[in-house]
């Protein structure tokens, strides 16, 4: 190819690439989140600002934070010249053409702010060697993960979301980090948990990192701190960039903070969402289902005496385990902050540069996916992506990332579960990311064996067979109306064995990570 | 194995984009009484379940053929029996005789649409991925740029899985006739083309240089000798399958000629709606459909197709080398496509097939010439509904031959063999050309996509309700017009001498 290997001239075609490539599937299917989103245009300009956290005439409630939801506003000024009729708050489920079309690029041309941040980030890549060939480069293999990231892709594109907006927030704040330009990163940071607070999972990580590392200004010998180097001057600046960011997005809805935080943590929604996400929970949901169905056979337990209800009701409810313990929200809170309490220690104890600061946000947010309450499988990307910086440097990280990601992409292919419709595109799409990214990290890392273990290997395979399964087997199966729910259990337990996996091995690599500053 | 990962990548994307392509509308959606051509391939999948093949193309209370009667050889018809055998087991509303008439369902889409993938994934993308891979010379980057460029040419993608057509099928099959010529396995060739033949008789076009090529084969071989030989086991090849493909029908003389009748149409007109090739242009200047009979213009026509097609086949014929053959094909499909009676615009397709074999080799003019053949075919797209895709798949094709065939890199004088216009033209010799035809290509496109963006945006002047596509098929006519001479001669040129040791085989 004549891209040039020293410039950048391969990054703009890769980015007009995939957005043009994003325009193709305006026309695939929506999933209800394209309602709420209409419903938020509506609500941010229809009506006044002190009843947008209590408007619910739809069934989907404003539920992030309000820089969100001025965000939406924005949007809705521009909305108004597509088509009048989907900013009325009364036109539930208003989809028509002009509706997708504005919808559907608003997605694509905020993922400039995404296309953005992977650049940056693939700035700050250390290169080992020099190479005409464009494929050794880690900047174009870093790029190429991000920007055609599969999961990213299917959510925000097809699913639709405007992740892209957001993680571009992250990476970028990241990217911040990475250039030792901490302020920059804190600012960026305050305003994603004010656009959507689900990023609170790695705020530990930030305030610890940037605690220890900002404003302690020098280190003693060994790398521990030195207390005296504490500079009250930096900490005043950084607590009041985040008070001031919090300040402007809050500061309207002081009088209604209640409404509105009740709003933003629904603790009412169950410990698991109708398809369980593939954390600890999942695993512990099937051992007591197993338990439940040993137990009858056993005669241990009276069937008579088991609750009625049903963790795999399609409806989003509270529910209690039969056998083993119940689990509610202090419990979650309780076991999550026990997860991510070792890489807080360890980033607060010997601080490695940004790089090790990354190494804790991957851990708290993994440790957040694992043990949260009412977790989405799609909160698996804020792992992956992140985790694309450090698997294009380190042969250890590329071999999480490559189990972690072929996971985390699969678990989220109910989320298109039209059928037939969207099977073609979410098969070949994942063929093509999981192809590009063996392929491309293998050629990154040669030279030292292989990236994954036979015992992974062996895993990834079955994931082939499960996939087969549910995704053509099992609809020509008689099972199909007795038990709609099986592929989705099977999935969602295959693929806990995974994530929990990786969780534990991306803790190992914890004290083993390298110096780098 | 580095390779295989990347033409992996390719063939997956090529598939995603023919489905995302296809998840928009089709031709006729929603429009009775007569639809388009997704219900006329519905409905032939109707006939040919419900009918026996003797009355497949005969007129009776069963089957209409005025309503979208089978003008297409056997081989579509057996195609379309197969589709309706596995409609049946599925729905059978679908192909139900009479009251399946303008039937139209998001399911019916969702197979019809998976029909054509599936023949495009058997037959002609294995033929596109063993062409470069083969037959394309370069490095394993080129050639992957190359496959990247082939399979996401807009033209094909839009018709066959926009539009709804199944050109995949028979230009797949040309294609593997090209393959085999060009591995050298002749009678194999033969056959594959003989299939294509017998799957759309448009592919015809291509027939004199096939013909050409294997007859100048034989002679250059040896009547007497080797070549007899060759020649006898090719006649006999084609004579086999077509054989083979009109079985049905050869019982009875009758038969076969209905099939001839209805395959070719006579009586329509010059030309149908706005096609860029010369009739129609010359229709704007001149009323020709009027000033001329019927008669005098279908002579007319076929004299200048003739003497049109004549130069590059007497050359292929005395100079049958697989070079010669790409060029001649390019040739003779150009020459038909412009000069030919009842062009339909989707017939560019058979020019743009010829032309991507050469996307290797002319990067520049390749690509310049199908970014013109998408275009042509805009008002077209627009009629169904298919803007959105045609935007997208047309830009992504110039961004693709920009960086990755980087065709800009691709237009210097000696490969565009521009010393002959020198010559022809009486330039200056020191006149820079090269960057004359890199402006040239600049104000196309820009031409190009404003007319595009005019044609969607403004409503045409009440006196000129057809401004739009007679501006696009006239600048697109011109685009047609230059690459029939620039190709007639590079047939006639010779060669740097790098190419002339790779191309005489």
């Amino acid at each position: 190819m004549a891209v040039q290997s020293d410039g950048w001239s391969w990054f703009l075609p890769l980015a007009a690439g995939v957005s043009l490539f994003k325009c193709l599937f305006i026309n695939a299917y929506r999933s209800t989140d394209f309602e709420v989103h209409r419903n938020w245009l509506a609500i941010t300009h229809s009506l006044p600002v002190s009843s947008w956290y209590h408007e619910n005439t739809s069934e989907w409630t404003l539920d992030y934070p309000p820089l969100f939801a001025w965000f939406e506003f924005g949007l809705s000024k521009v909305a108004q010249h597509f088509d009048k009729n989907m900013l009325l708050v009364e036109n539930l489920n208003y989809a028509s053409p002009e509706t997708v079309m504005f919808q559907r690029l608003s997605v694509i041309f905020t993922d400039l702010v995404f296309i953005f941040a992977v650049r940056e980030c693939s700035r700050c890549v250390q290169v080992q060697k020099v190479s005409r060939d464009i494929l050794d480069q880690p900047s174009f293999v870093l790029s190429v993960l991000l920007l055609w990231n599969f999961g990213l892709f299917v959510v925000d594109h097809i699913h639709f979301q405007y992740n892209g907006f957001l993680f571009g927030f992250l990476l970028l704040s990241v990217a911040k980090h990475l250039q030792s330009e901490h302020l920059q990163g804190a600012l960026l940071f305050s305003i994603l948990l004010n656009l959507k607070h689900i990023y609170l999972y790695v705020a530990p990580a930030y305030g610890v990192y940037l605690l220890r590392d900002y404003c302690f200004t020098r280190d003693v010998k060994d790398g521990s701190i030195g207390w005296r180097s504490f500079s009250l001057l930096r900490l005043l600046v950084l607590g009041g960039i985040v008070v001031s960011v919090f300040t402007l997005s809050v500061g309207p809805f002081l009088g209604q903070l209640p409404q509105v935080l009740s709003r933003l943590f629904p603790f009412k929604r169950g410990l698991c969402h109708a398809y369980w996400a593939p954390n600890i929970w999942a695993l512990y949901n099937i051992l007591d289902k197993v338990l439940v169905v040993l137990g009858v056979r056993l005669k241990l337990l009276q069937e008579a005496e088991l609750p009625r209800a049903s963790m795999t009701g399609g409806l989003v409810q509270e529910f209690q385990h039969s056998v083993l313990p119940s689990i509610s929200p202090a419990t979650t809170l309780f076991c999550t902050l026990l997860s991510i309490l070792p890489a807080v220690v360890s980033i607060w104890r010997r601080p490695r540069g940004a790089r090790g600061f990354l190494r804790c946000l991957l851990l708290c947010a993994l440790g957040s996916f694992m043990f949260g309450w009412h977790v989405h499988e799609k909160a698996v990307l804020l792992v992956i992506l992140p985790l694309s910086i450090l698997a294009v440097e380190s042969r250890e990280d590329a071999g999480i990332f490559l189990l972690l990601s072929t996971t985390g992409h699969y678990s989220l292919f109910p989320l298109l579960h039209t059928p037939a419709g969207e099977l073609l595109i979410k098969v070949c799409l994942m063929l093509m990311f999981t192809t590009f990214s063996f392929t491309a990290l293998r050629r990154l890392h040669r030279g030292k064996g292989s990236l994954l273990r036979p015992l992974e290997v062996f895993y990834l395979l079955g994931l082939v067979a499960v996939a087969i399964a549910c995704e053509v087997v099992f609809p020509l199966s008689p099972w199909k109306h007795r038990l709609p729910f099986l592929p989705l259990l099977v999935t969602s337990v295959y693929c806990s064995v995974g994530v929990c996996y990786s969780f534990l091995r991306l803790y190992l690599s914890l004290p083993a990570d390298s110096v780098k500053m | 194995m580095q390779t295989w990962s990347l033409v992996s990548i390719c063939v997956l994307l090529g598939v995603v984009v023919r489905w995302g392509v296809s998840l928009n509308s089709y031709s006729g959606a929603q429009k009775p009484p007569m639809f388009g051509d997704y219900e006329a391939q519905r409905h032939w999948q109707e006939v040919t379940y419900n009918l026996p093949v003797q009355e497949w193309y005969f007129n009776n209370t069963d089957n209409d053929l005025n309503y979208w009667g089978l003008d297409y050889p056997p081989l579509t018809a057996y195609h379309s029996w197969i589709c309706a055998y596995i409609a049946k087991i599925i729905n059978p509303e679908w192909v139900e005789l009479h009251r399946s008439r303008g039937y139209e369902s998001p399911a019916h889409k969702l197979f019809m649409r998976t029909t054509v993938l599936v023949a495009d994934v058997l037959i002609y993308i294995p033929a596109v991925v063993l062409y470069c891979l083969y037959l394309a010379d370069g490095s394993s980057k080129k050639k992957v740029s190359t496959l990247f460029c082939f399979l996401l040419y807009p033209g094909l993608i839009l018709i066959d899985h926009g539009h709804f057509q199944y050109n995949g099928v028979s230009l797949g099959f040309a294609l593997w006739g090209v393959l085999a010529l060009g591995l050298g396995w002749d009678a194999l060739g033969s056959m594959a083309f003989s299939l294509a033949l017998n799957y759309k008789q448009m592919e015809l076009y291509h027939a004199l240089p096939f013909f050409c090529y294997l007859l100048g084969k034989c002679v250059k071989d040896g009547l007497m000798g080797r070549g007899l030989f060759l020649l006898v086991r090719i006649a006999a090849t084609v004579l086999a399958t077509f054989a083979l493909c009109w079985l049905p029908f050869l019982s009875d003389p009758s038969q076969a000629l209905q099939v001839v009748r209805r395959i070719f149409p006579v009586g329509r007109g010059l030309f149908e709606d706005k096609v860029a090739n010369t009739w129609c242009s010359l229709n704007t200047l001149i009323k020709i459909r009027s000033i001329l009979s019927g008669d005098f213009q279908l002579y007319l026509s076929f004299a200048l197709t003739i003497l049109a097609v004549l130069p590059s086949s007497i050359r292929l014929l005395t100079k049958p080398t697989f070079w010669n053959f790409k060029l001649a094909l390019v040739n003779s499909s150009l020459a038909f496509f412009l000069f030919s009676y009842q062009v339909h615009e989707k017939s560019i397709l058979l020019v743009a097939l010829p032309i991507c074999l050469l996307l290797n080799d002319l990067p520049f003019t390749s690509a310049w010439f199908l970014q013109a053949s998408t275009f042509s075919m805009l008002p077209l797209f627009l009629k169904d509904g298919l803007l959105v895709p045609y935007a997208v798949t047309s830009a992504a094709f110039l961004l693709l031959s920009i960086c990755l065939l980087s065709v800009l890199d691709h237009c210097s004088e000696e490969e565009m063999e521009l010393c002959t216009y020198k010559k022809l033209l009486f330039c200056h010799p020191k006149m820079d050309l090269a960057c004359i035809v890199r402006w040239k290509f600049y104000i196309s496109i820009a031409a190009m996509a404003g007319l595009s963006i005019l044609s969607v945006a403004l409503e045409p002047p009440r006196h000129l309700p057809d401004l739009f596509p007679v501006l696009v098929s006239t600048i697109a006519f011109l685009h047609f017009l230059g690459t029939f001479i620039h190709f007639n001669i590079l047939q006639f040129s010779k060669l740097p001498s790098r190419k002339r040791q790779k191309k005489n085989n």
